[in-house]
């Protein structure tokens, strides 16, 4: 069967969600982004909407299964409201997806209950690295066995959160195969540097470069337990999580520039009964409709255990960039030079929807 | 509800057959009937007509969907779904080839939509009987294309005589010559003729009428040469003193102060615009699929999955297709399942056809380029379906048209607000 419109319950989510991202991330999010700083409240209001909790199965504490669709949609809302702050609401999934998705049983059991519990606390995961044929499946940092232990070197960029958490997955290269290992705080070795990352955009995500020299964990850390896991799946819900971000932070742009369009007036009419306007704007809707479809598809694939999951989330995320940077662009082209100031969120959209090319493992569903 | 990406059995199975229609009967005489515009493929038409009839199918490709066995659990319909997906599939196979499958087409559609539950008994009836027929639709004129408010086509009623005289010119019928020429091996069809009951009534004096094939007063003049889709035949039709029974008309013969003429025709639209969308991506398909087949022969592949900077240009291009297509048509999944499932679908309707006219050229225009001289050859089809694929941007609303419904749709603007 084909069907397009959300169940009961991943409908209730949607609207609790989109309330958060609407009443507590947009009005928060042009002061986070200038102050570079997220309230601390505002991340705990987010986090007790229980997103992660509720995939996680209750004999881990959670009290649900997870869906990549539910998470999918879940994650357009909350990005529809500010990328940033929903990005910091997830940090924690970026550790704990994996361990749900891959991890061993013992990993589960010792993480999954302390991180469902209570508070929202920054676990954390470092894929990205900094150059610039940055490639998520040949990664520059290693991992070598040795003896019982595995030894982790390289550099790690944009690591969400890195400063204060408590612990995080380090992806690195063992034997040409994307794999994770957890890492506990104060591992020796281990160095998260002072200076948050500078970016053009998502400027209130604290983001940090992580240096690894030889960083010794043993194996049992490795992600999955001795025998490791396939890093495909891992991937893939990055990707569906980046486009369905891509497409929320989309919306956002239509629908601010599509309320400007409405109200401003030039030469005697409003600006949206212009042609020019107005076909924009079509093309804007059309364009994220087509893509919200192609990441609720692939995200489908990959609750249904689909092979083609894996090559679908790639286009997802990949269609899903270039669509935001349109949409985005277009966004600020609408507001004319009132699209260049700050005081309009347009920009930040902009800038924001830039990332999501090269952004992927930021965020997971 | 849930959100839900499996092919239904019904329909898959369905596409397998049809795939294999499509290259035993298409494929193999697609460069002839390319080449020999206003030749009729009658193997193609004759068996289609057979097969349909025997699928129980008789009415040409219609959303009707299949009777529940007794005490069977009763499913959602999915009638518009399953007439997607043959539309795509026999597009694929060829396009010119899909638009004269006997049935009902547009002209069925039309009486569909506007006629009342007699009027479709009469007028329906008819194609299910043993030899193919057909029926067109008629509204474009020279002076009135996407502004059909503009037609000039009148209908008067002559009270004495109790019948209907129309007079004026039609163009652009597609399969105007099979729904009116009498032929030896074609039943009795019909075209729905667009016309004004009250000139000074604009958009609420319209009405369609059932104007029977060899209706005195009608005539055929000229068949249009065209760039693609040849085998489809695209007939010019002037009605002079042409006069049809007061019952032919469809909707109220009287012109009340509602558009209620015109919502017939715009009804039909919400329910075509996605099938015209899924017929092109239909070409689209072919034509990626064919580029896909050449790379490979050439030892090119296709590296998914790496970032977009290591990729080569061609690997670039192929991935940007395969989003393309592939979003486009879940944009016209979800339409029909919409239709499939009595929501209102004119947002969603428009937003399928905007896609997918520009997708289907995209995708054809590329693979031309990418495949060099091969593309531009006749010895393949690609060519061809780079030239058939440009109607999906033009008929059943054209692109521009299109994002005028959409930009409506979102702003809650009227036509007027925004014209
Ligand atoms: C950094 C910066 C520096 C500037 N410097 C100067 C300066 O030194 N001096 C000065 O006088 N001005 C300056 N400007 C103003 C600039 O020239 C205007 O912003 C620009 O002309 C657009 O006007 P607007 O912002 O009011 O947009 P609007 O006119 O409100 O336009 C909004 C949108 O509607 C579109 N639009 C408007 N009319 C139509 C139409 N008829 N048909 C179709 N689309 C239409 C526009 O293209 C735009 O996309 C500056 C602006 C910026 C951002
Ligand atoms: C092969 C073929 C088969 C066809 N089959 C049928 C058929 O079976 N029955 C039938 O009735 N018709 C049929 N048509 C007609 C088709 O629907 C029209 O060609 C189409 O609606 C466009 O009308 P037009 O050609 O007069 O172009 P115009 O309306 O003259 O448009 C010219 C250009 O102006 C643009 N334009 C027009 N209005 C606006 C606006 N308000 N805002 C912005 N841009 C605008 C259009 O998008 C287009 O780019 C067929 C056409 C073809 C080519």
């Amino acid at each position: 069967m084909y069907s397009f419109e959300p169940n009961e319950e991943q409908q209730m989510l949607v609207d609790a969600v989109g309330k958060y991202a609407a009443n507590d991330l947009h009005p928060a999010a042009h002061e986070a982004e200038e102050s570079r700083e997220l309230p601390k409240k505002l991340i705990s209001k987010g986090w007790e909407l229980g997103l992660l909790q509720a995939s996680v199965p209750e004999s881990f504490g959670g009290f649900g299964d997870r869906s990549a669709v539910t998470s999918a949609l879940a994650v357009e809302e909350m990005a529809s409201g500010d990328l940033a702050g929903a990005l910091a609401v997830m940090t924690p999934s970026l550790f704990a997806t994996p361990i749900l998705l891959v991890g061993s049983e013992e990993q589960k059991k010792e993480y999954l209950p302390k991180i469902i519990e209570g508070e929202w606390r920054p676990y954390t995961a470092a894929l990205i690295e900094y150059s610039f044929d940055f490639d998520a499946n040949d990664l520059r940092t290693t991992a070598k066995l040795s003896g019982s232990d595995y030894v982790l070197n390289g550099e790690k960029a944009f690591v969400p959160f890195a400063k204060d958490s408590e612990a995080l997955i380090v992806y690195a290269n063992l034997d040409d195969q994307t794999q994770g290992f957890i890492v506990p705080k104060n591992t020796a070795g281990l160095s998260i540097a002072d200076e948050r990352e500078k970016l053009m955009g998502i400027n209130a995500l604290p983001l940090y470069r992580v240096k690894l020299d030889n960083v010794t964990v043993p194996a049992a850390n490795r992600l999955g337990g001795a025998a490791g896991h396939s890093f495909e799946l891992i991937l893939a819900s990055m990707q569906i999580a980046s486009a369905s971000a891509a497409v929320g932070v989309s919306k956002a742009s239509l629908e601010y520039s599509m309320n400007y369009a409405k109200e401003r007036e030039a030469f005697g009419v409003k600006i949206a009964q212009k042609q020019a306007i107005a076909f924009m704007l079509a093309e804007m809707a059309t364009e994220i409709e087509a893509m919200r479809l192609l990441v609720w598809e692939a995200a489908w694939m990959l609750d249904n255990g689909k092979e083609e999951a894996v090559k679908q989330a790639y286009l997802a995320v990949t269609g899903a960039a270039d669509m935001a940077m349109m949409v985005t662009d277009r966004g600020v082209q609408i507001l004319g030079g009132h699209g260049y100031i700050r005081e309009h969120p347009v920009e930040m959209y902009m800038r924001n929807g830039r990332g999501f090319a090269m952004l992927t493992g930021l965020a997971i569903v | 509800m849930t959100i839900e990406f499996e092919t239904p059995k019904p329909i898959a199975q369905m596409q397998t057959m049809l795939q294999s229609v499509a290259e035993n009967m298409m494929r193999s005489v697609s460069r002839e009937f390319d080449e020999n515009e206003h030749a009729i493929p009658w193997d193609y038409v004759e068996f289609m007509h057979t097969a349909m009839k025997a699928a129980g199918l008789g009415g040409g490709l219609t959303p009707g969907d299949d009777k529940p066995k007794e005490g069977a659990e009763k499913r959602p319909p999915i009638g518009y779904q399953r007439l997607a997906a043959q539309i795509e599939m026999l597009s694929w196979g060829d396009v010119g080839f899909y638009l004269i499958t006997p049935g009902g087409g547009l002209g069925a559609a039309a009486v569909q939509a506007a006629g009342s539950p007699e009027q479709r008994i009469k007028f329906l009836a008819r194609f299910n009987e043993d030899k193919p027929t057909y029926a067109a639709m008629c509204m474009t004129e020279a002076g009135a294309g996407s502004d059909t408010s503009a037609i000039r086509t009148r209908a008067l009623l002559d009270e004495v005589a109790q019948e209907w005289v129309i007079n004026g010119e039609k163009i652009f019928v597609t399969g105007g010559d099979k729904s009116f020429t009498e032929y030896e091996k074609l039943g009795k069809g019909f075209i729905v003729v667009w016309a004004s009951i009250d000139p000074m009534a604009g958009r609420a004096g319209m009405r369609a009428f059932v104007v029977e094939s060899g209706t005195k007063g009608v005539s055929i003049v000229k068949l249009e040469h065209k760039l693609g889709i040849r085998a489809s035949d695209t007939a010019v039709i002037s009605l002079v003193d042409a006069r049809v029974p007061y019952d032919n008309v469809l909707g109220s013969a009287t012109v009340e102060k509602t558009t209620t003429g015109f919502k017939g025709a715009m009804a039909t639209f919400d329910a075509t615009r996605p099938l015209v969308a899924a017929s092109g991506l239909g070409v689209a398909r072919a034509g990626l699929e064919f580029l896909k087949e050449k790379l490979t022969e050439n030892g090119v592949t296709i590296r998914y999955g790496l970032p977009r900077n290591k990729l080569t240009s061609i690997e670039r291009d192929v991935i940007d297709m395969e989003i393309q297509l592939r979003s486009a048509w879940l944009l016209v999944l979800k339409a029909v399942w919409m239709a499939d499932n009595k929501k209102s679908n004119a947002l969603e309707s428009s937003m399928s056809k905007v896609r997918a006219g520009d997708v289907t050229s995209k995708i054809t225009q590329k693979a031309v380029e990418i495949m060099g001289p091969l593309g531009y050859s006749r010895e393949f089809l690609l060519e061809k379906w780079f030239r058939d694929a440009k109607i999906t941007d033009i008929y059943e609303g054209t692109g521009q048209i299109n994002r005028l419904v959409v930009a409506r749709q979102i702003l809650g603007y009227s036509g007027k607000e925004l014209r």
